[in-house]
């Protein structure tokens, strides 16, 4: 096998830019699963619906698909607060996260994906933009834009989030919510209403995050399980509940799954997050930044 | 404690109800019977939809061994059944004149050891960790497949099924469901003998509180291993004789999602807590399934077995068997 340099340094940058996109496609669960312990693997699904909503506010309405994501903010927060209510109602409540909890949300991700299919079909669809093709020329490298995009994008939201989780009350009772409950409750905080913001957050990254997918490829209704796995394997090997550690996770796992790519072929690529997941979860559960 | 428990009262139990035995040569009849009248109504697609609704009952009670008995979330099943389908596409390349009852052995054998692997790696750790897997799990093994040109690769492998069934005569679509249902009674017959033997109080003990289980002297790691293992075994051979059964076989249909979801939902609708929940579930839903592909289509019908799945683990948790339970002791 010959392995240039040129192509080595493409596929770590085009990684790296990769790993941008998985973090804004991880967030949701790092705030779900890594702040709250909801396993919400019904994500990638939303995640798909937040794609075909950029894709129809890019086709119908011909606007900007991050643009018509972020008119779709709103919508996304009170579906995340809906889940949120029967969730806890349903299951956490009644002590039922495991079993049920976790069937609650592979039935959501099939109904979402089967719904999408019944309404779009099975094909791959697309959006226009400016930024579908073409390169930014740096000198010596060339970015394409359909990867610099997302890569901002994903970079903004784990930048703003981070913001708000520390800065604010709210975001510092969320970072609080799954360590002490009680105490939450004695500094006048109603832990079930901070969940319900939380969760209701994560939802909204889906949005964001869909219209980031449609940018840098084509999708279909079932590729969302694709990345049940791979944003998994980021969140425990970020450590959960650590945005710093996710971004870390999130552009390792783009690197390694795009040199896999340029060197074994694309169709090896879904195999390495689970490789990742699952060295992680032998040698170091924790995650590299976890406590 | 009630696993040391159970240990005594293991024979008290066996004796209370049927015994083991009894109740194989129970299930051995009422399998006969279910083939003689599928049998007498006489036309291929009753055997083809029948085989379809024992196939779900095989791998409900599968899943549930793992999932309803001691609480752990299995989402891998197309793994674990792709696994058994494909090893009898291998078996097929290489040794075609095997029969059928040994393909299904080595694929099961082949999926426990998948289910013995990633259980041993990841059932150390909380068990949302050993779900999260298993869903992985069902991604990669699926890329393995199509990367296997062997066995067919993303083109998929065509599987020539015999014309007439060996031993019984007739089609060979009734010899694959007389196996089917012989695998259904096997399994079955486990399943209820786990649940009264002092594994099946230790699986119980597990699901209902694990550190308490532990402290208790309860081998939770072993037995949890136990169950991934014979949950995986079945799995895989529910799978085994489905290339006989399309005849072709390519990794979109092998690993299709709504085996995954009949097999967690089919449980979870008829009632986890014994083995009757999952024949249940398997004959409403798959009866409902075989009748709504029918007369609308086959896409409304994963749909509406979603919504079901949703509904029930909401409304009601125990099923229909409990339900049904809960409803008998009130009229009492």
């Amino acid at each position: 096998m010959d392995v240039s340099l040129g192509l080595l340094t493409n596929a770590v940058i085009s990684g790296l830019l990769l790993g941008g996109f998985y973090a804004a496609v991880s967030i949701g669960v790092a705030i779900s699963f890594g702040m709250l312990d909801i396993v919400n693997i019904a994500h990638p699904a939303f995640i798909l619906l937040g794609s075909y909503v950029a894709f129809i506010g890019n086709s119908v309405f011909g606007i900007d698909p991050i643009l018509a994501a972020v008119i779709a903010l709103p919508a996304f927060y009170l579906l995340g607060m809906a889940a949120y209510q029967v969730y806890y109602v349903a299951f956490e409540r009644r002590d039922d996260q495991s079993l049920r909890g976790l069937s609650f949300f592979f039935g959501i991700l099939f109904i979402v994906e089967v719904g999408l299919i019944l309404i779009f079909g099975v094909d791959y669809t697309s959006v226009q933009a400016w930024y579908g093709g073409g390169n930014l020329s740096l000198g010596f490298i060339e970015l394409p834009w359909r990867l610099l995009v997302p890569f901002l994008l994903g970079m903004a939201m784990v930048a703003g989030l981070q913001v708000f989780l520390s800065r604010t009350f709210i975001g510092r009772a969320i970072q609080a919510v799954a360590q002490d409950q009680q105490a939450l409750r004695l500094m006048a905080a109603n832990p079930t209403r901070i969940k319900r913001i939380a969760f209701g957050l994560s939802f909204a990254t889906a949005a964001l995050a869909g219209a980031a997918m449609i940018i840098i490829q084509p999708v279909e209704p079932s590729i969302g399980r694709e990345y049940i796995g791979r944003i998994f394997a980021i969140c425990v090997l970020g450590g959960l509940g650590s945005f710093p550690g996710m971004v870390i996770a999130a552009v390792t796992l783009g690197i390694v799954e795009s040199l896999t790519s340029t060197f074994f072929g694309p169709s090896w690529a879904p195999a390495v997050a689970f490789g990742v997941l699952l060295l992680t979860l032998a040698v170091r559960p924790s995650g590299i930044l976890g406590r | 404690m009630a696993y040391l428990a159970a240990k005594g009262a293991d024979k008290q139990a066996a004796v209370a109800g049927l015994g083991n035995v009894a109740f194989i040569l129970v299930l051995c009849v009422a399998a006969a019977a279910i083939f003689g009248a599928t049998r007498w109504i006489g036309n291929s697609y009753a055997f083809f939809a029948a085989y379809v609704v024992v196939q779900y009952i095989v791998l409900g009670t599968a899943w549930n061994i793992l999932g309803g008995y001691t609480g752990y979330v299995n989402f891998g099943i197309t793994a674990f059944f792709a696994i058994g389908a494909y090893s009898s596409v291998v078996l097929y390349k290489l040794t075609p004149w095997l029969p059928l009852p040994v393909m299904i052995a080595v694929g099961g054998a082949a999926a426990a050891l998948v289910g013995l692997g990633t259980g041993y790696l990841t059932l150390r750790l909380r068990g949302v960790f050993f779900s999260i897997a298993t869903l992985a799990l069902a991604v990669v093994v699926q890329t393995l497949i199509t990367n296997w040109d062997f066995v067919g690769g993303a083109r998929g492998a065509y599987v020539l099924r015999p014309k007439l069934a060996p031993l019984i005569g007739g089609e060979y679509i009734q010899y694959l469901y007389l196996v089917m249902l012989g695998l259904c009674v096997v399994v079955l017959a486990t399943a209820r003998a786990i649940e009264r033997s002092a594994l099946g109080y230790g699986f119980a003990a597990i699901r209902d509180d694990e550190a308490a289980a532990e402290a208790a002297g309860v081998p939770t790691l072993r037995l949890k291993l136990i169950a991934t293992t014979l949950s995986g075994a079945f799995m895989g051979m529910a799978g085994a004789p489905l290339p006989y059964y399309v005849a072709y076989l390519d990794p979109a249909s092998g690993f299709s999602l709504n085996y995954a979801v009949n097999a967690i939902a089919m449980p979870l609708i008829g009632g986890t807590a014994n083995w009757v929940g999952p024949i249940v579930g398997a004959v409403v839903v798959g009866g409902l399934q075989q009748y709504v592909s029918v007369t609308i289509s086959s896409a409304v019908n994963v749909l509406i077995t979603g919504l079901l799945l949703v509904l029930f683990v909401i409304l009601a948790p125990q099923g229909i068997v409990g339900v049904a339970q809960k409803w008998l002791r009130r009229r009492r």
